[in-house]
């Protein structure tokens, strides 16, 4: 087979999964169901092992795969980038998506929407391959939206339950706001470089560095800079950044198996693979850079603070991805793209960890998400509570696990980074690692340890009940455990595995430009002494020490004195419920832009169409004929006579008109 | 082919004359053989269309398939057919749309079958010949008898404000139609005495008058589009027409306006047409945003989906007036694109309309549980609404957006909010018609689309998703007609 053959298979074998169990979901049965589409899958895995062997063997591709459509002098193509970077996100695709795949067989075992499901997150592998394959800005707008599409219908997959359909509806309309900007992005891209193609817009974008463009009359900016906040604009919706965020926490109303694999590891984090995919366009604008890193520093910090309240697992866990995505985000600004694809998947791995874990935990406390009514859970499912654990240290940033890497070659970068804002992103990403390592294990404790607040509540609950159903919590099933399993190993490894040779090293070659001045990774390279001395150095440096107070104050908060946590919000007050309300964004949202377009669109109709219009333009009209036919019907009183008169009369003047000389 | 007759002919007159066969065939006693008279003819009157795709030479400009005869010596009135790239595609259109209707009217018409086949035959005919004259004359004749069926359709099996809606129609088009006969008379004698419209092409006039001939076109071309502000007939139009009618006018009857636009008001008053440009880019505009709001505020289906027509007619002349290869293909594209999405809508708020015997929102809740299979259609009828990739809804947008940004960024903004608008109309529809528990016991007792509404929108989710992913035949066989005509534009008539 030759390669080009092998890159079409890794997203169609998902595709033809899809449609199998979409189409014929009722033929193949549940079975016949899973078996296709997790095939389909590990074909794709397997291919892009087998690519990944080849890119690493020094063989890139770029070409076409078809034409989609001529227009004039453009050419818009469907076709093929393989480097390092793409690469690299289709193993993770591929590799997270199997794991949910297995996963989901347990998750959904009693759902009636089993074939369905499949189907979908099936189709989703497929969109997001193509969106992180594609060589040109048409396919990744085409992937961009499809899985937006696909998040949607999974959103609302229980499409009964009244907050899913509103979440679902909230979680497209806010991405489609982002598209707005991206798509306008995307028209200016080709306006300015006549072609969308990546390798052709990239070498073209240095010539363009000195145009500017004149949107309102009087001022001027970089076009480079237009063009870059606009697509910015893009992955803001998708990879929910601030203030874009308000769709991810919402969109946990989905299945948890949704949560790990497209509100965590993948989907959300096109927006950041987006950014690093344009570094020769981002580099060659500082404005759009700082932009970038102070929107990420915002949602890395104030999106942490999120997370201390909830009580809801799974949205602990969304806050948390909300706040790493801003960690990936303040990266990019700081042209620190390979930190930022180096945490992507690294959070990949141990927030689908985390995901599937708190899944895991709610199958066991039959569909209960409230931490609350949970704890002690520990000795009753250990595969789920260990693998928590490494998901949580990971998360927190402690060597040796792989987020500590990752998120320390950020704090890194950032540090050096001298561009403005930089100082406020630095301050966030610090002052965030101890807020995460705070809510992280507030989670565990309040989940594995202390008392088992779950009896007292089924104890209540089931107190007229004559069917005492067991209530004793077992750890799930091997299909469940083993992605668990999975998952963990490159938690635990692939942050020291993969930091020489990803970042040190400059692996991704030129699928990322950095301009010297921004080089804060090869500000990290120099100080490289190996991967122990990084350990060595870190252990001592702020980032660690915050990170071990956090766990402390989480330890003292949930094991300790329990009464704290309510005195804190006690004597919190305003802050507090400024973090209960989420900054109030949801309500000025509903409020300013639902409503507000509501009302608008009422009166334009009322006003416009129905007063102005219909009432005095049409029916006036209609009214002024009657009333011109209403003196007129005078003329046509049916007497003879007034006719001849009339006829008398009208002779009589035509007479007198002809004959004048 | 038939010896002597020309495959525009038959694409005009195969449905007419099964038209008057049904009509002929007695009442509604013989209503099964009427049906499957209907079916044959539009079939017939399908697959004589289909040789103007596989025949086309997309590689010219001229018109092709020419058939000219005398009709009226006396004033040069011809019998001249012929398409171009830019009209071809809307006969086969028109025609496959006209082959729907009649299976979707198949039983839930019981009511005088015969004419109610009939009239959509004849229409059909009707709408074929706007499309493929090339003579004034004729195209006038055409462009006014179409009219005629579709009041009947409305007027009999219309809702219970059919004469209200009628008459404004009625209203609108006649100011219109005046002011084109009037323009028509003009160019006849401006021409020296011709109706041919390829020679009005290139008959040099001054700038006041095509500004006035722009205005007595825009009349005629706007109203049909619906171009704000003269579009208030449309939603009630739509809402009063049984789902047929709906159809037809959505997917064919608005395309002859914006038709109309390409073949009259820019080739023949260029100068006027670039005077007048920021005025047509403003009122398309207005439609997309102004439109797109009202649409979110509509409590009756049929009323939003009108308005959202409106809004996505809006690309067309947007994308027209542009004067950018990318905006003319786009809007053509957008054209038939709508014709496939705004005909797959209004048949599935058709179907939801025959079990439930309501277009309220409000009257509906959690189809999706007793119609699992319609729902999934709806989704991607929906989602083509909204403009998703993928889906031939995307397509057109996506390229006027594009060539709006070349000309200036502000329209495209303006332009691209549809993103926003056209998914929140479109999903919160959708959720609360479709998505949510069951509320009520009508809808549980819904009964999911047979196999006969299957195949409908089976073949309209085909053409929405095959124009999609691979949407290069369809501008291909455009590029030489709109190259041409924006050649042509480009170059001033004065005298």
């Amino acid at each position: 087979m030759d390669m080009k053959s092998l890159y079409l298979l890794v997203p169609l074998a998902p595709l033809a999964g899809a449609v199998v169990a979409g189409l014929f979901g009722k033929t193949v049965g549940r079975r016949g169901a899973h078996t296709v589409t997790i095939l389909g899958v590990l074909v794709a895995f397997l291919a892009s092992l087998a690519i990944f062997q080849d890119v690493l063997a020094g063989n890139t591709y770029n070409g076409p795969v078809y034409t989609w459509l001529v227009s004039g002098d453009v050419r818009f193509e469907v076709g093929f980038l393989i480097d390092r970077l793409s690469v690299l996100m289709m193993l993770v695709v591929t590799f997270v998506s199997l794991m949910v795949h297995l996963y989901t067989i347990g998750y959904m075992a009693e759902d009636p929407g089993y074939q369905r499901f499949f189907s979908y997150i099936s189709l989703f592998t497929f969109s997001m391959l193509m969106l992180v394959m594609s060589n040109n800005f048409l396919q990744l707008f085409f992937g961009w939206e499809a899985v937006g599409l696909v998040s949607y219908l999974l959103i609302g997959f229980w499409y009964t339950r009244e907050s899913a359909i509103y979440a679902n509806l909230k979680a497209f309309l806010v991405n489609r706001v982002g598209d707005f900007g991206f798509l306008l992005g995307i028209g200016l891209v080709l306006a300015w470089f006549g072609t969308l193609d990546y390798a052709q817009v990239f070498q073209a974008a240095p010539q363009f560095s000195n145009h500017t463009i004149s949107l309102i009359p009087g001022e001027t900016w970089s076009v480079l800079t237009v063009i870059c906040i606009l697509l910015f604009i893009g992955a803001m919706g998708k990879s929910a950044q601030f203030p874009l965020h308000v769709w991810l926490p919402d969109s946990m109303e989905g299945p948890t198996p949704i949560s790990a694999l497209i509100h965590a590891a993948t989907m959300v984090t096109a927006g950041i693979f987006m950014v690093a995919r344009m570094s020769p366009l981002f580099e060659l604008s500082e404005t759009a850079l700082s932009v970038v890193m102070v929107i990420g520093a915002i949602t890395a910090l104030f999106m942490a603070f999120l997370g201390l309240i909830q009580n809801d697992i799974k949205r602990v866990v969304a806050y948390s991805t909300l706040s790493q995505l801003g960690y990936m985000t303040v990266a990019l600004g700081a042209s620190a793209y390979g930190a930022a694809i180096f945490h992507l998947m690294t959070h990949a791995f141990f927030k689908a960890l985390l995901f599937l874990g708190a899944g895991s935990v709610i199958i066991a406390m039959h569909h209960e998400q409230d931490m609350r009514h949970m704890g002690g859970l520990k000795k009753y499912m250990p595969i789920t509570y260990w693998t928590a654990l490494i998901g949580s240290l990971a998360l927190a940033g402690i060597p040796p696990f792989a987020g500590f890497f990752s998120k320390d070659a950020i704090i890194e970068a950032v540090g050096a980074s001298h561009l403005a804002g930089s100082g406020f992103a630095y301050f966030a990403v610090l002052a965030g690692v101890f807020v995460t390592a705070f809510y992280s294990f507030r989670m565990l404790f309040m989940t594995f340890h202390g008392t088992e607040r779950f009896r007292q509540r089924h104890h209540d609950e089931h107190h007229h009940d004559d069917h005492h159903h067991a209530v004793e919590p077992k750890e799930s099933p091997w299909v469940v455990t083993v992605p668990l399993i999975l998952l963990a190993v490159p938690s635990v490894y692939a942050g020291w595995v993969y930091i020489e040779p990803l970042l040190i090293n400059g692996w991704f070659g030129g699928a990322i430009v950095v301009a010297p001045a921004h080089d804060t990774i090869g500000h990290i390279a120099e100080n490289w002494h190996g991967v122990v001395a990084f350990v060595q150095h870190g252990v001592l440096a702020l980032p660690f020490w915050l990170a071990v107070a956090g766990i402390a104050t989480a330890y003292v908060f949930y094991m300790v004195r329990k009464d704290l946590p309510e005195l804190v919000r006690r004597k919190a007050g305003i802050l507090y419920t400024i973090l209960e309300h989420k900054y109030g964004f949801d309500e000025f949202n509903d409020w300013f832009f639902a409503g507000g377009a509501r009302k608008l669109g009422g009166r334009l109709w009322r006003w416009g169409d129905v007063t102005a219009i219909d009432g005095w333009l049409v029916n006036g009209s209609a009214r002024l004929v009657g009333r011109i036919a209403g003196v007129v019907r005078h003329l046509q009183s049916g007497y003879i006579y007034h006719y001849a008169f009339a006829m008398i009369i009208g002779v009589v003047v035509m007479v007198t008109w002809f004959v004048q000389p | 082919m038939i010896e002597g007759i020309g495959i525009l002919s038959l694409t005009i007159w195969v449905p007419i004359v099964a038209g008057l066969f049904i009509l002929a065939s007695g009442g509604d006693r013989s209503a099964d053989g009427q049906r499957a008279i209907a079916l044959v003819g539009a079939l017939l009157g399908f697959l004589v269309a289909i040789p103007l795709w596989t025949g086309f030479d997309s590689g010219t400009a001229a018109m092709q398939f020419e058939e000219l005869a005398e009709w009226v010596p006396m004033i040069n009135v011809y019998y001249h057919l012929g398409v171009d790239g830019i009209s071809m595609p809307f006969i086969l259109l028109n025609s496959f749309t006209t082959l729907l209707v009649v299976l979707a009217g198949w039983q839930v018409i019981q009511n005088k079958v015969g004419q109610y086949m009939a009239a959509f035959l004849i229409q059909s005919g009707l709408i074929n010949g706007v499309f493929a004259s090339l003579d004034g004359v004729l195209f006038y004749v055409f462009f006014e008898a179409m009219l005629i069926p579709l009041y009947i359709i409305i007027g009999v099996w219309g809702g219970p404000n059919r004469v209200y809606a009628a008459i404004k129609f009625f209203l609108y088009t006649l100011l219109g139609s005046l002011m084109m006969l009037i323009a028509l008379i003009f160019l006849f004698f401006q021409s020296g005495g011709s109706f041919e419209i390829l020679q009005w092409h290139k008959v040099p006039i001054g700038m006041a008058a095509q500004v006035l001939l722009f205005v007595a076109f825009f009349f005629a071309f706007a109203v049909k589009v619906p171009m704000w502000p003269v579009h208030t007939w449309l939603p009630d139009a739509h809402v009063e027409a049984p789902t047929g009618g709906s159809v037809v006018l959505a997917a064919i009857t608005l395309k002859v306006g914006a038709y109309g636009f390409l073949r009259f008001a820019m080739p023949i008053v260029p100068d006027a047409a670039h005077e007048l440009a920021g005025l047509m880019i403003a009122l398309s505009l207005i439609a997309v945003v102004y439109i797109g709001m009202v649409a979110l505020v509509q409590a009756d289906m049929k009323k939003l989906i009108a308005y959202s027509s409106i809004a996505h007619m809006g690309f067309v002349t947007l994308g027209f007036f542009i004067f950018e290869p990318l905006g003319i293909e786009g809007g053509l594209v957008q054209m038939i694109s709508h014709g496939f999405i705004s005909a797959a809508l209004f048949l599935c708020i058709g179907v939801m309309y025959d079990r439930l015997h309501s277009r309220q929102i409000a009257d509906y809740g959690g189809v999706v549980n007793s119609m699992p299979r319609f729902a999934a259609f709806f989704m991607l009828f929906a989602m083509a609404n909204a403009g998703l990739p993928a889906t031939s809804g995307f397509v057109g947008e996506f390229m006027v957006i594009l060539g709006a940004v070349k000309v200036n960024f502000w329209y495209a903004f303006a332009a691209a909010l549809t993103l926003i608008f056209g998914a929140a109309y479109t999903l919160w529809m959708y959720k609360r018609v479709v998505f949510g528990p069951v509320t009520n016991d009508k809808v549980a007792a819904m009964q999911d689309i047979d196999s006969r509404e299957f195949l409908v929108l089976a073949l309209l989710a085909i053409c929405v998703l095959g124009m999609g992913l691979y949407p290069m035949p369809v501008t291909e066989v455009m590029h030489a007609s709109v190259n041409n005509l924006l050649e042509h534009v480009a170059h001033s008539k004065l005298p």
